[in-house]
């Protein structure tokens, strides 16, 4: 049908302007797109503010290859590997589902269905390793001290790599984690204690001569953490106030709290439009098995849920870049 | 309505194209932030290293290949293409300048009142 001629067979599409295609796009594609922008500007909001408080804290910020070091099944220091990988995951869905959206066009039911539950999976999977990602920095590697002031001072052996504390603490905390269950039903469950006291780690740290001590503070020249002499590290440790391990929305063992804030924040709001993607994606999934769109007569509906796919794919892109890269 | 699309022709191997081409940059930028040569890492260049510099700009690549060929941008209308991409790059450039000089600026004050010892 001619795109200015409403016709008595078009009567039931009036609701999505039946066959009118303003900018050659129908009203589904449109509406998704203009979804798409409205999502592309929150995020952006979200990672403007990430740069405004990280140029805010530039000399101090925490460098992203020590924070995210972990790889499964194997113990040492890998940064960017396991993030790549899922950098990988989604890139490779994302061509499962254009795939899927290709050989909708063409008709070709069975394709759809098997390229839809490879996304499907690749999307778990990516999910998951977010979830392994996620418990890793709220667990912690190294423990750390955190000052008066708020700010964090890490240990480093004589290579000047970080060290845990469990490498170096002599004597292990008698204090029991007080939960509401046993019987302290008037106070609130506390917060996780560190596995050390403060008393334990500074008197283990003025007897070995092995452990230095690191600030928050960048090195410009350099771009590595200020490192203090003995005699500076212990004066400063006068002034630490408790001993944190693992990162929350309150203390973060790595540096400045924000960055665990920010990190939980947007990597939490994009796994949340991943999930949503896969939820979307199964039920497209199954629509295309009982053969909705084979009766429709095509699988637009494919292809809009493929548009929002890539687009957790592209925000993906900008994400990594933000907090790995740069 | 029914059958239009029975004309289109299949895009698998651009598809898988497009997929080895994003592959590389994301394996460029891996091995770059693996090894961060001190000549790019360490460098200044308009406010930030060579290094971030180049992150940038494959970043924005990569982001050109997901929307252009994913995301059919380029098989769309010019006019639609136009009203998505230019509305949102404006629109993100203009929030990004403004709040990293402000963040910048921040930053320049906050020091003062900073003290490491």
């Amino acid at each position: 049908m001619e795109a200015t001629v409403a016709t008595e067979t078009s009567a039931e599409n009036t609701w999505d302007g039946g066959e009118k295609k303003p900018l050659g796009s129908s009203y589904g594609k449109m509406m998704m797109w203009f979804f798409i922008m409205s999502d592309a500007l929150t995020f952006s909001g979200f990672l403007a503010a990430y740069g405004l408080m990280r140029f805010k804290f530039l000399e101090s910020w925490p460098i992203a290859d020590e924070v995210f070091t972990h790889v499964p099944f194997i113990h040492g220091h890998f940064p960017m590997y396991y993030v790549a990988f899922m950098t990988f995951i989604l890139i490779f869905s994302s061509v499962t589902m254009v795939l899927a959206v290709d050989a909708g066009h063409q008709m070709k039911k069975a394709k759809v269905t098997v390229y839809m539950l490879l996304t499907i999976i690749g999307g778990l999977i990516f999910l998951g390793s977010q979830a392994w990602e996620w418990k890793n920095f709220i667990g912690g590697t190294y423990g750390a001290v955190v000052m008066q002031d708020g700010k964090i001072a890490q240990f480093i052996d004589k290579e000047g790599h970080q060290i845990a504390l469990d490498d170096f603490v002599v004597g292990h905390s008698e204090r029991k984690q007080l939960t509401r269950s046993d019987g302290v039903w008037f106070m609130q469950d506390e917060g996780a204690i560190a596995p050390y006291t403060l008393e334990e780690v500074v008197t283990s740290f003025k007897s070995n001569p092995d452990v230095g001590l690191r600030t928050e503070l960048i090195n410009l020249d350099e771009k590595k953490k200020t490192v203090m002499s003995k005699e500076e590290a212990v004066a400063y440790l006068a002034k630490a106030e408790s001993v944190v391990m693992g990162a929350n929305l309150q203390v973060n063992e790595y540096g400045n709290t924000l960055f665990a804030d920010f990190f939980f924040f947007i990597t939490g709001f994009h796994g949340f439009h991943v999930f949503s993607g896969i939820v979307i994606n199964i039920i497209i999934f199954f629509n295309v098995i009982i053969g909705t769109y084979e009766r429709r007569g095509h699988y637009e509906m494919v292809e809009k849920v493929g548009l929002y796919w890539h687009f957790v794919d592209l925000v993906w892109v900008f994400v990594f870049t933000f907090f790995y890269l740069v | 309505m029914a059958q239009s699309h029975e004309a289109h022709e299949s895009h698998v191997g651009l598809i898988w194209k497009v997929f080895g081409f994003l592959s590389i940059i994301t394996i460029v930028e891996v091995i770059f932030g693996i090894i961060k040569p001190d000549s790019l890492h360490l460098s200044n260049f308009l406010g930030t290293s060579l290094l971030n510099w180049i992150f940038l700009i494959l970043t924005l690549v990569k982001a050109y290949g997901i929307a252009w060929y994913f995301m059919h941008l380029k098989h769309e209308k010019a006019s639609l293409r136009r009203a998505i991409v230019w509305t949102t790059v404006f629109l993100i450039c203009y929030l990004a300048t403004l709040l990293l000089i402000e963040g910048g600026h921040l930053g320049e004050i906050f020091e003062r009142y900073t003290t490491w010892s």
